[in-house]
């Protein structure tokens, strides 16, 4: 019994000795879509030497931003990743628990890619075909009515006739987020725009839930094994993902544009969203190797039209975009929290 | 219905009955045996790693060495030029873009495992020697066949050059496989090929150690206590109703419990073996609690009221006699409850395990990943390399696992008293 005593002690001191202590590690949260990104960046950071390998937790974007406006000190995370721009509650939520100075970085772009088996035929898709064929209400002849569509040639003679299966990310990822924005909005028609009225941002973000899209977890690499097993499924996810897996699945074309480096980058690809990350300037001469970690993310190194994140599908800033964020991470620029 | 045919029916259905039951075992076999089966046919390649042999020039006038050279002025050394020029020679290239590729055949620490042969061998300085580097994940997939190579070149990761080269190098016999030591003695790695379970095996371990210190004292105190000493009323029933409700809880509530108290009350580290080892504790306390009341319950009266006949105190019954007695029922039960929290992912994700953590951690307060999670963790990714490293980390878990359980079943079967 007394061994056990003494053992339960030691734990104890040990414990409360250390988180007492200053944090001497870098801690990152946020999007799974960004992870793959600064996780090479970090363990890079880490191989120099000077620092330890930051700790990277994959919480998706909203719990990020949730775990980095809870406060300042060693108990919260320095840095948050993130697929979308920091939205105005959450700043809120910031200045609230006195995270005041935060300094906004802009990774990189990313494409989403609507993609499917390289066994079925090259497609290419309007948005708002691919509105039509996701949406929960769609309008017919001036009506409102559930989406009556089984097969792809029911919207539009010119698509196969094949039965729609779409395998979508659950509401609470960030590629689900960026889909709804630049796909189903962008895609709504206008007449049924008009019919939604005041709700229309809502409502035509809505999916049908009736078998046609099915739910896919936030697994991107179960997506791919699905689409590659079945040839008439579609899905969506990042660019990083189908770089990795040319040899299983074809990415289709959107308004006739497909996909890459450069059309990803001028935004002509029309799914393409930018990808961030947010740091705490007050954690800056505190944690060690932040700061520097800030310039070794945004350096041309890794960043650059030419950097190592390019080789793991990150689609480089356009130059005088990539001198902002430069400009940012440098000199801890800090963003309006109003 | 004469007699006879109502005796057949009867057996008939006997017979029904028995076929049922095979059946479902043998289904619960095949499945077993699918799952199995797909996790070895996929991780059996991981533990394997692709190594191209390269004639290394170790010329010291490209090293900037302080004299005297040793092995700390080696250790300083920036070694990425020797390391690119050598590399390079392999194949004739053209242009920067081809030797980029050239690059690429082999894994990014190229230039710490070019330093680290000359630190174990400092007297090859100056000499060309051949040595072994490992290859990246793309040459390793290729090589170990997981990757097409009859596809059109912009279907593949790897290009026509690069093809031609790896051709070349198979020809000349430079590529071969090795053990993949890096699967256990490094931590994690965004490149499959130095990737390695060796930081969330500590993780684990730290894990598992803290939650049997804590809950074995507790919970066989207070099996103990409510099975031997506690008087029978409806307080101690109203207990033992909740630690059965209790062990059915699901697990995720435990992780809750450790977010809202463990971290935001009492600010203990995120990501850290400690909190994790708390919160499971929490979680197998009562999973222990049933089988040792279990094995108490099971010493036979006897016993009991023979060492109190001779004189001997309640409390002298209890440790001398009882608790000796129903030892190996309780340990196997611990070692149980220990097994289903080593597997456990689910309250973890809300604690911070859910994290790329590379040091490997030296003590239950360091960040850290576990088994369960790592394969969580290397499942999402977009890598193929790390398909067969998520398989191969199953396979370690299972093992794990399937280890711990027969020791319980064996702890049983040894010791434990029949009593006829």
């Amino acid at each position: 019994m007394k061994i056990i005593k003494n053992i339960i002690a030691v734990i104890a001191i040990l414990s409360f000795a250390s988180y007492a202590q200053a944090r001497d590690q870098i801690k990152i949260v946020g999007s799974s879509t960004v992870y793959p990104y600064a996780t090479v960046v970090a363990e890079k950071f880490g191989k120099q030497g000077s620092f330890k390998t930051p700790v990277i937790e994959s919480t998706g974007t909203g719990g990020g931003m949730k775990l980095f406006c809870a406060g300042i000190g060693v108990n919260h995370p320095d840095i948050t990743n993130a697929s979308r721009a920091i939205k105005s509650k959450e700043k809120a939520l910031c200045e609230k628990n006195g995270v005041k100075d935060i300094i906004e970085v802009v990774v990189g772009n990313d494409g989403i890619t609507f993609s499917h088996s390289v066994k079925s035929p090259d497609a290419n898709f309007t948005k708002e075909q691919l509105w039509r064929a996701l949406a929960a209400k769609v309008d017919v002849n001036g009506k409102l009515v559930e989406n009556p569509y089984k097969k792809w040639s029911d919207i539009d003679a010119s698509l196969p006739s094949k039965k729609i299966e779409i395998l979508i990310a659950p509401p609470t990822s960030g590629t689900r987020d960026a889909w709804n924005s630049l796909v189903m909005n962008k895609g709504c028609s206008k007449a049924a725009k008009s019919l939604f009225g005041d709700k229309a941002k809502k409502e035509c973000a809505k999916m049908r839930e009736d078998g046609y899209a099915v739910e896919a977890g936030e697994n991107d690499t179960l997506i791919v094994q699905k689409l590659a097993a079945n040839p008439d499924a579609y899905g969506f996810f990042g660019y990083s993902y189908y770089l990795a897996n040319k040899d299983k699945i074809k990415a289709a074309a959107i308004n006739g544009v497909k996909p890459s480096l450069e059309g990803i980058q001028d935004y002509s690809y029309p799914i393409a969203r930018p990808l961030f990350f947010y740091a705490k300037k007050a954690h800056v001469g505190v944690v060690p190797g932040l700061k520097e970690f800030l310039d070794a993310f945004t350096s041309k190194k890794a960043m650059g039209s030419r950097g190592y994140l390019t080789d793991i599908g990150l689609v480089p800033l356009a130059s005088d975009k990539y001198k902002v964020t430069r400009t940012a991470a440098k000199d801890l620029v800090t963003i309006a929290l109003k | 219905m004469t007699k006879e045919q109502r005796l057949k029916k009867r057996y008939r259905a006997e017979k029904r009955f028995k076929m049922y039951g095979l059946i479902s075992v043998s289904l619960a076999v095949i499945f077993v045996l699918i799952l199995v089966q797909n996790i070895f046919s996929k991780g059996s390649s991981a533990f394997s790693r692709t190594m191209i042999e390269v004639e290394v020039n170790y010329d010291s006038s490209l090293l900037e060495l302080d004299s005297p050279i040793n092995q700390n002025s080696l250790k300083d050394a920036d070694f990425y030029d020797l390391a690119v020029e050598s590399l390079l020679k392999i194949y004739p290239a053209k242009d920067s873009k081809e030797e980029r590729q050239i690059l690429r055949l082999f894994s990014p620490d190229f230039e710490f495992e070019i330093k680290d042969f000359l630190i174990k061998n400092p007297n090859k300085i100056d000499q060309v020697v051949p040595v072994k580097i490992t290859a990246s994940d793309d040459i390793d997939q290729l090589n170990k066949g997981n990757f097409p190579r009859d596809l059109p070149e912009d279907r593949r990761r790897v290009s026509n050059y690069q093809l031609n080269i790896y051709d070349n190098l198979i020809e000349k016999e430079k590529i071969n496989k090795k053990f993949n030591n890096y699967l256990f003695t490094k931590g994690d790695s965004r490149d499959p090929e130095l990737a390695g379970i060796g930081g969330s095996l500590m993780g684990s371990f730290f894990t598992i150690i803290i939650c049997l210190v804590l809950s074995f004292p507790i919970a066989i105190m207070a099996s103990i206590y409510l099975e031997e000493f506690a008087p029978k009323n409806k307080i101690t029933d109203f207990i033992e109703i909740n630690i059965n409700n209790l062990a059915a809880v699901p697990s995720i509530v435990y992780g809750l419990l450790g977010l809202g108290i463990l971290l935001s009350v009492m600010e203990f580290p995120r990501s850290t073996p400690l909190v994790a080892g708390i919160t499971l504790s929490l979680m197998t306390l009562p999973r222990i609690i049933i089988p040792c009341r279990a094995s108490l319950k099971a010493v036979p009266p006897s016993i009991r009221e023979a060492a109190l006949s001779v004189g001997a105190s309640k409390f002298q019954t209890v440790f001398h006699h009882v608790v000796p007695l129903a030892m190996p029922g309780t340990l196997s039960g611990t070692i149980i409850g220990l097994a289903q929290a080593l597997g456990e992912t689910a309250p973890l994700i809300l604690i911070g395990m859910v994290a790329f953590v590379v040091d490997i951690p030296s003590s239950p307060v360091d960040p850290s990943a576990s088994l369960p999670v790592q394969v969580y963790l290397w499942s999402e990714q977009a890598e193929r390399g790390f398909v067969e490293k998520t398989s191969a980390t199953i396979m370690m878990l299972l093992g794990f696992l399937i280890v711990m359980n027969f020791i319980a079943v064996y702890l049983r079967q040894k010791f434990e008293k029949k009593w006829n």
